[in-house]
């Protein structure tokens, strides 16, 4: 069954869906890595939430006008301009008052919510099972969508995917050095709207699937989990998107199959677990890796503290760094060093007397820049370098225990 | 309109409207300042992700255990937003989003498959609260005050508020200064030995605790709107905090009376036979003083463009 | 052993012991990520000198005071004031943060950051009498901004929130005085209001350490320098360890010959 949904075997209505929602999820990725490198990842947030009055201001008036209400790309019109209000006051309170963005983000969005909720009620009093619709605004819902709606929702995520990619240089640009791309002629505040404009169209066609509770979840998770995998602007980018693509497909074929189970969660779930794998395991920046990393970095650090205690005579001064000395036979348990420790201590003194020299003569200033205080000065100079800097120290005088 | 009618079918709404509303904003003052708004934010949001692991476990509707639960989802929610920042080296604000939406999908997904017909636990009742339910039926006026057997009949949401907005006082009472201190100036806080990082947690507690008591009231909404919308009125208003916390105050009082009023008032004179939210209409209310405070509050501008100094 | 490799040559080991020092610090090291921007430091700051934390940008010089206040945790090593560790002195020590690290635009007044200096004589809930009132103000008083005790913080200029720091440290009555960069980016009466109430300090028989930027200034405003530059390079009065020699060590490159000896002539 699953797999029948996954490979779009369900009926015309669920594939528009899937694939709608697949190159949603792709859009959004991409759209919400801009947003992230711009660290405005929470506008979302208020974008989002910022629509339901739009939606029932639209549905207001369709019925005032005599519809029946249900357009979706009418509904969907009024929770664009709602949402373009909601986003020029969260700019207005934050450029034109002392508050904070944040601040500015969460009272746009709860209050925005507030009157968005206010307005459902006013369409429930406006006659019975009209509005029933209309809560599917809040969580999502794709069971027994029109074939209308399902078009409209396969075609705004591809044009909005359009419309990313069209745009994705000058973006990768922006995000990447705002400054350059100024200088290079690109209007910084032009291109800023514009990334707002895709997460609001993202926000706008992902309403119905996802719903505005969590559609914010689309522009965030993927790119976060992007980030643990490279640094590299272009790279994020187009993780993002797979990442965003793939929690959506398998969100919206999950859903098809259990239509009691509301779209919006299912995906945004997917997404969750796609990142929790990415923190735990992605090679240089997960969990396993950093964890691995930071200990040995640590015990890097004690081994030549303690072996330059040793060197200079001085006592060791913590219980970690002894223990670590002793375990690789460089010292006894009362801090006398072995002979091996003496000798290891002997180096680890002379190295740091070599770096000194180094650091001081600028024709080795790029080697300086990659002193750490734990490299072997081997690996980052030559054998003649090392001996010109032991001439100028006085020569490597021989090392006897 | 007679206290015959207004004690028991509106003078408890209001009133747990106010109390939950001040509840809210007391702590909401601290977490703007720690440029932390939108952690009220998260906080309601998973606030029902706790409810319902609570019910799921405890099998009853209770308000105990689902406080419990609730509390519980907060520092969940604020220990993963830590791990996620700090382990990941995510910006906070991404941390955050990728937090309250991950645990309010679970949340909501929990409620669908699980078997909560019957007992009133729904996404809507989450968002919009049950404010104009809580009615007093054992009143018939003024006179009920003073009645021991009729307050015995008051809803027990009263109390509940009542009890969490004592408690938000009296942790910013006790630990103003080093609050005050550590929110100011957090490494010179730490050379003074204030726990600074035991602070901001007791603190997210402590609001976790007022969004709790308030959500089983009136719903996420209002509780979002309160942690943020007066407090930040009252910073357009003030360049004190003392000041600004009892601005707060006022603000999240006139909201609370002024929107409960407006929903069930105002769409009679437009012919309307029902009312509208309160929850909605009170974070409604909230917004417009905000405006209001955005457009001609005294202290509005950012430092040394201020129009009155004090 | 037959290396011979003294650690300071050069530099005569500081007037007081390790044991009562007002600050020691030993094998501190201190790194964000995997590279280490304080390594294996020891430092004995001398009891009632004027000691300048010198080096280059990004060396290490304001992290090494975190991490001897606890502010950040360090990968190894401890440090002890006046004999004790950190927690039993905690109240002997007042700290100048760097004026950039809090939000100026924090509602609260000049004279309310003042008693914040007071914040362990007042406890939790112990009411603010007149005499903690007189003693703030007798604390901005000393750094000349007594007219400015009500005004709202972030109207003050840069010079002036650095002398309201001061004054929440002067509120401390601490023995030692730790200031990270205090005359970074302040007006030159600022500077002069300074460093005559550090002065006063001195002779008062306190202990300053501060971050210090400005070599030229070294000479006429300090006791004694701590030249770091990730490592320790130096450590003694100004005559003994603030030479050429120590500074070439410490900048390397990034201070030109020439710089150093117009040093020199001033110092001279």
């Amino acid at each position: 069954m699953l797999l029948d949904a996954l490979t779009l075997q369900l009926g015309y209505n669920a594939t528009l869906v899937t694939v709608g929602a697949a190159l949603l999820g792709v859009a959004s990725g991409v759209t919400g890595t801009f947003l992230y490198l711009r660290k405005r990842a929470l506008v979302s947030d208020a974008i989002s939430h910022a629509t339901l009055p739009g939606v029932g201001l639209a549905f207001i008036v369709m019925v005032l006008l005599g519809g029946d209400g249900r357009s979706l790309p009418v509904l969907l019109l009024g929770a664009a301009m709602s949402s373009w209000v909601g986003l020029l006051c969260v700019n207005l309170l934050s450029q034109r008052t002392r508050l904070s963005e944040d601040a500015a983000i969460g009272a746009v969005l709860s209050v925005f919510f507030g009157f968005g909720i206010v307005l459902l009620t006013v369409i429930q009093t406006m006659g019975s099972g009209r509005a029933a619709g209309l809560e599917s605004f809040l969580l999502g819902a794709t069971a027994g969508m029109l074939f209308n709606d399902a078009m409209v929702i396969a075609i705004g995520g591809a044009l909005t995917l359009l419309a990313v990619v069209i745009l994705r240089r000058p973006m990768t640009l922006l995000a990447f050095d705002p400054e350059y791309a100024a200088a290079r002629g690109l209007n910084v505040q032009r291109m800023d709207l514009a990334i707002m404009a895709l997460a609001m169209a993202v926000t706008v066609i992902g309403l119905k699937i996802v719903g505005l509770i969590l559609i914010v979840a689309m522009l965030i998770i993927p790119p976060v989990t992007a980030r643990f995998w490279t640094d590299r602007t272009d790279h994020m980018t187009l993780i993002a998107g797979v990442a965003g693509g793939a929690a959506a497909w398998i969100g919206a074929s999950l859903s098809a199959i259990a239509p009691a189970l509301p779209t919006g969660p299912i995906i945004v779930l997917v997404s969750f677990a796609l990142f929790a794998l990415s923190l735990l395991l992605a090679p240089n920046r997960g969990l396993l890796a950093v964890g691995l990393r930071h200990n040995r970095f640590q015990r890097r650090v004690h081994l030549r503290q303690g072996l330059l205690a040793l060197a200079q005579g001085q006592p060791i001064y913590e219980a970690y760094t002894l223990r670590i000395l002793r375990r690789a036979g460089l010292a006894h348990a009362d801090g006398v060093p072995t002979d091996t420790g003496r000798a290891r201590a002997a180096k680890a003194l002379l190295d740091e007397k070599r770096w000194e020299t180094v650091r001081q003569d600028q024709a080795f200033e790029s080697a300086a820049a990659l002193y750490d205080g734990l490299r072997d000065i081997e690996t980052v100079l030559t054998a003649d370098q090392i001996a010109e800097i032991d001439h100028r120290i006085g020569g490597p005088k021989e090392v006897t225990p | 309109m007679s206290g015959a009618e207004f004690v028991p079918l509106s003078l408890t709404p209001m009133l747990i409207g106010v109390l939950s509303a001040i509840a809210c904003a007391l702590p909401g003052n601290f977490l703007l300042l720690r440029k932390q708004a939108l952690i009220g934010d998260a906080i309601s949001h998973v606030v029902l992700p706790g409810i319902v692991t609570a019910f799921l476990l405890t099998g009853v509707v209770a308000a105990l255990p689902m406080m419990i639960g609730a509390a519980g989802a907060a520092v969940v929610a604020v220990v993963m937003i830590e791990a996620v920042r700090r382990l990941g080296n995510i910006e906070p604000g991404a941390a955050m989003g990728l937090t309250f939406t991950t645990l309010f999908a679970g949340g909501v997904l929990l409620l669908e498959q699980s078997d909560t017909s019957g007992v009133h636990l729904d996404v809507e009742h989450a968002l919009y609260g049950n404010l104009e339910s809580l009615i007093w039926l054992d009143a018939t006026g003024w006179g009920s005050l003073l009645d021991a057997s009729a307050l015995l009949g008051l809803p027990p949401e009263l109390g509940r508020v009542a009890i969490a907005l004592i408690g938000v006082a009296v942790f910013l009472w006790l630990f103003w200064r080093p609050l005050v201190l550590s929110t100011f100036d957090e490494n010179f806080a730490r050379t003074m030995g204030a726990p600074t990082t035991v602070l901001g947690i007791a603190l997210v507690l402590v609001s976790a605790l007022a969004a709790v008591a308030a959500f089983d009231a009136v719903g996420s909404i209002i509780v979002i709107a309160m942690f943020i919308c007066p407090p930040a009125a009252a910073r357009l208003m003030t360049n004190r905090l003392e000041h600004q916390i009892a601005w707060s105050v006022a603000f999240a009082t006139l909201s609370a009376v002024l929107g409960y009023v407006l929903a069930g008032y105002a769409p009679l004179w437009f012919g309307f036979e029902y009312a509208v939210s309160a929850a909605g209409m009170i974070a409604t209310v909230s917004g417009l003083i905000l405006a209001a405070a955005a457009f001609c509050g005294p202290c509005r501008l950012r430092s040394g463009a201020s129009t009155v100094s004090f | 052993m037959s290396v011979s490799l003294a650690a300071n040559e050069g530099v005569a080991p500081s007037s007081s012991s390790v044991s009562d020092s007002p600050l020691a610090i030993r094998g501190m090291t201190v790194s964000y990520g995997q590279k280490p921007v304080v390594f294996s430091v020891d430092m004995t700051v001398a009891e009632g000198a004027m000691t300048a934390i010198i080096g280059p940008n990004g060396a290490g010089k304001s992290t090494l005071l975190k991490a001897a206040l606890g502010i950040v945790s360090p990968l190894a090593g401890r440090a002890t004031v006046f004999g004790k560790p950190l927690k039993a002195a905690r109240h002997r020590i007042a700290y100048v943060p760097q004026r950039a690290s809090v939000d100026w635009d924090f509602p609260t007044r000049v004279i309310d950051v003042v008693l914040m200096g007071l914040s362990r004589e007042l406890g939790l809930l112990r009411r603010i009498r007149p005499y903690h009132m007189d003693k703030a103000y007798a604390c901005l008083e000393r750094v000349g901004m007594t007219e400015f005790a009500e005004r709202q913080i972030g109207q003050l200029s840069g010079g002036q929130q650095q002398r309201v720091f001061l004054a929440r440290a002067l509120a401390q009555n601490a023995d030692l005085y730790l200031l990270d960069e205090p005359f970074a980016g302040v007006d030159a009466a600022t500077e002069k209001a300074i460093i005559d109430v550090l002065k006063a300090l001195r002779s008062e028989g306190k202990t300053v350490v501060a971050v210090h930027h400005d070599l030229t200034t070294v000479p006429t405003y300090f006791d004694r320098v701590f030249l770091i530059n990730t490592r320790k390079v130096a450590e003694g009065t100004v005559a003994e360890a603030f030479t050429p020699d120590t500074l070439h060590k410490t900048y390397g490159g990034r201070l030109a010959t020439g710089q150093i000896d117009q040093l020199e002539l001033a110092a001279g």
